[in-house]
């Protein structure tokens, strides 16, 4: 397949921009991207066509998500004390304000919101990156924008409360 | 024409904002927007927070790509400075080996027990020096021992070495004298690796040798027409002890439902 190289290398600044936002830490960002083209170049021979963008970030997602499984241990991305009101004004401000609020949700729901949002990808196909429904994806992209909301607005600790 | 007020649904408003609403239901979305302002509030607060994700992290996708990320480069195989030093060692602990070897007058058939030995030592010399990659299958896996069992061809049961610290991370398949051998690897707290290695011998039976090669040692046994070989550092006395419980383990298994996943399937 000689447009397989190519396409993922055309992938990887978009790639560096999920996992950046998925981690908030340039350096494991980073470390998740290599890793991912590593495993890709390596099945690059089970790859008969299809989205090559698509299954790199499923590759990624699907890393992510084991580091988060092995730092399950570990109290949540923030302490709670870390979480007083957003911020004062200033442009610096209101980029911790997204990286926390970003931070204050569920796993699924952040990956969901970030496929969606940041990276342009179809219901469909983070359905397929995720492995669950459609219908299933849209609840953690409802769940993960109310989250968001009631986070910037200041008034919810997001550790303490649970968004059904 | 559709109805202004045709109940819109929230997936639809999600769909609105992120583009994916079919091109025949944005009228009606949007007359809806019209006349129900906290949806169109909701609407515009999402599109408000998609705007600041993308903002924050644009730069990020803007940036050159580092060099680390040459897809040449990743796509080689790892040859780093540490395969090129455990294969030096292996090297040099194959020519000990064979010094050893030729000592041992009659040359070793392939099926030998000293072949056997041989060959584990090489794996043993050779993986324990593997960081990322020590093993093929993880011991979390619940086929590794059934499927290295039906591959030697053998029902395998891994000792439970817990009481020298010792825990099995996994293990690999490996081409062994006379056929596939089986590569078990046991690491403790403080990094050191034992290994055990089982393959298919000609001789029935032998008892429990142990052998040096230099900084590693083995202890080695046939059993039923399996050798087993059990790697470690080379301290004789405690080599000893772990083969001596690996062995009672693996010929003399306690009685079903041991503690330890004791392979007991199907087999032959």
């Amino acid at each position: 397949m000689s447009g397989f190289r190519p396409s993922v290398e055309a992938a990887i600044p978009a790639l560096r921009r999920y996992a950046r936002a998925l981690t908030h830490d340039a350096e494991l960002a980073d470390d998740l991207v290599q890793d991912t083209l590593v495993r890709a170049l390596r099945s690059e021979h089970l790859f008969h066509g299809g989205d090559v963008r698509s299954w790199l970030y499923t590759i990624l997602t699907n890393l992510n998500r084991n580091r988060l499984r092995s730092l399950a241990r570990r109290p949540a991305h923030m302490s709670i004390e870390d979480n007083d009101a957003p911020d004062a004004a200033g442009p610096e401000a209101g980029e911790r304000d997204i990286e926390r609020a970003l931070a204050s949700l569920v796993d699924d729901q952040r990956t969901a919101l970030l496929l969606v949002v940041l990276e342009g990808l179809t219901y469909r196909e983070v359905a397929e990156i995720q492995g669950v429904p459609i219908g299933t994806v849209m609840s953690r992209l409802a769940r993960a924008r109310i989250q968001i909301k009631s986070y910037l607005d200041g008034g919810t600790r997001p550790a303490l409360r649970r968004v059904k | 024409m559709t109805d202004r007020d045709s109940p819109v649904t929230a997936d639809e408003l999600h769909a609105y904002v992120d583009g994916m609403l079919p091109a025949d239901r944005k009228g009606t979305v949007e007359a809806w927007l019209a006349s129900h302002p906290d949806d169109a509030a909701r609407v515009a607060e999402w599109r408000a927070q998609a705007e600041v994700v993308r903002n924050r992290y644009r730069a990020v996708a803007e940036e050159p790509v580092p060099a680390r990320f040459d897809l040449a480069k990743l796509a080689r195989p790892r040859t780093s400075w540490r395969m090129i030093a455990a294969a030096a060692v292996l090297a040099a602990a194959i020519g000990v080996l064979a010094g050893w070897m030729g000592r041992a007058a009659s040359t070793p058939g392939p099926a030998s027990v000293e072949a056997i030995t041989a060959e584990a030592l090489s794996a043993h010399q050779l993986y324990i020096a593997e960081v990322r990659h020590p093993v093929e299958v993880s011991a979390a896996e619940q086929h590794l021992i059934p499927w290295l069992s039906k591959r030697v061809g053998t029902n395998l049961r891994m000792p439970d070495l817990n009481e020298y610290s010792l825990k099995l991370l996994g293990g690999r398949l490996l081409p062994g004298p006379i056929g596939p051998a089986a590569f078990f690897m046991y690491e403790n707290p403080s990094g050191e690796r034992f290994t055990i290695y089982c393959s298919r011998s000609k001789k029935a039976r032998t008892a429990l040798r142990y052998q040096s090669g230099g900084e590693v040692a083995a202890m080695h046994w046939v059993e039923s027409e399996i050798g087993y070989v059990v790697s470690g550092p080379n301290d004789r006395d405690r080599l000893a002890k772990i083969a001596q419980s690996a062995y009672e383990q693996m010929e003399n298994p306690p009685s079903r439902g041991a503690a330890f996943p004791l392979i007991s399937r199907k087999g032959s």
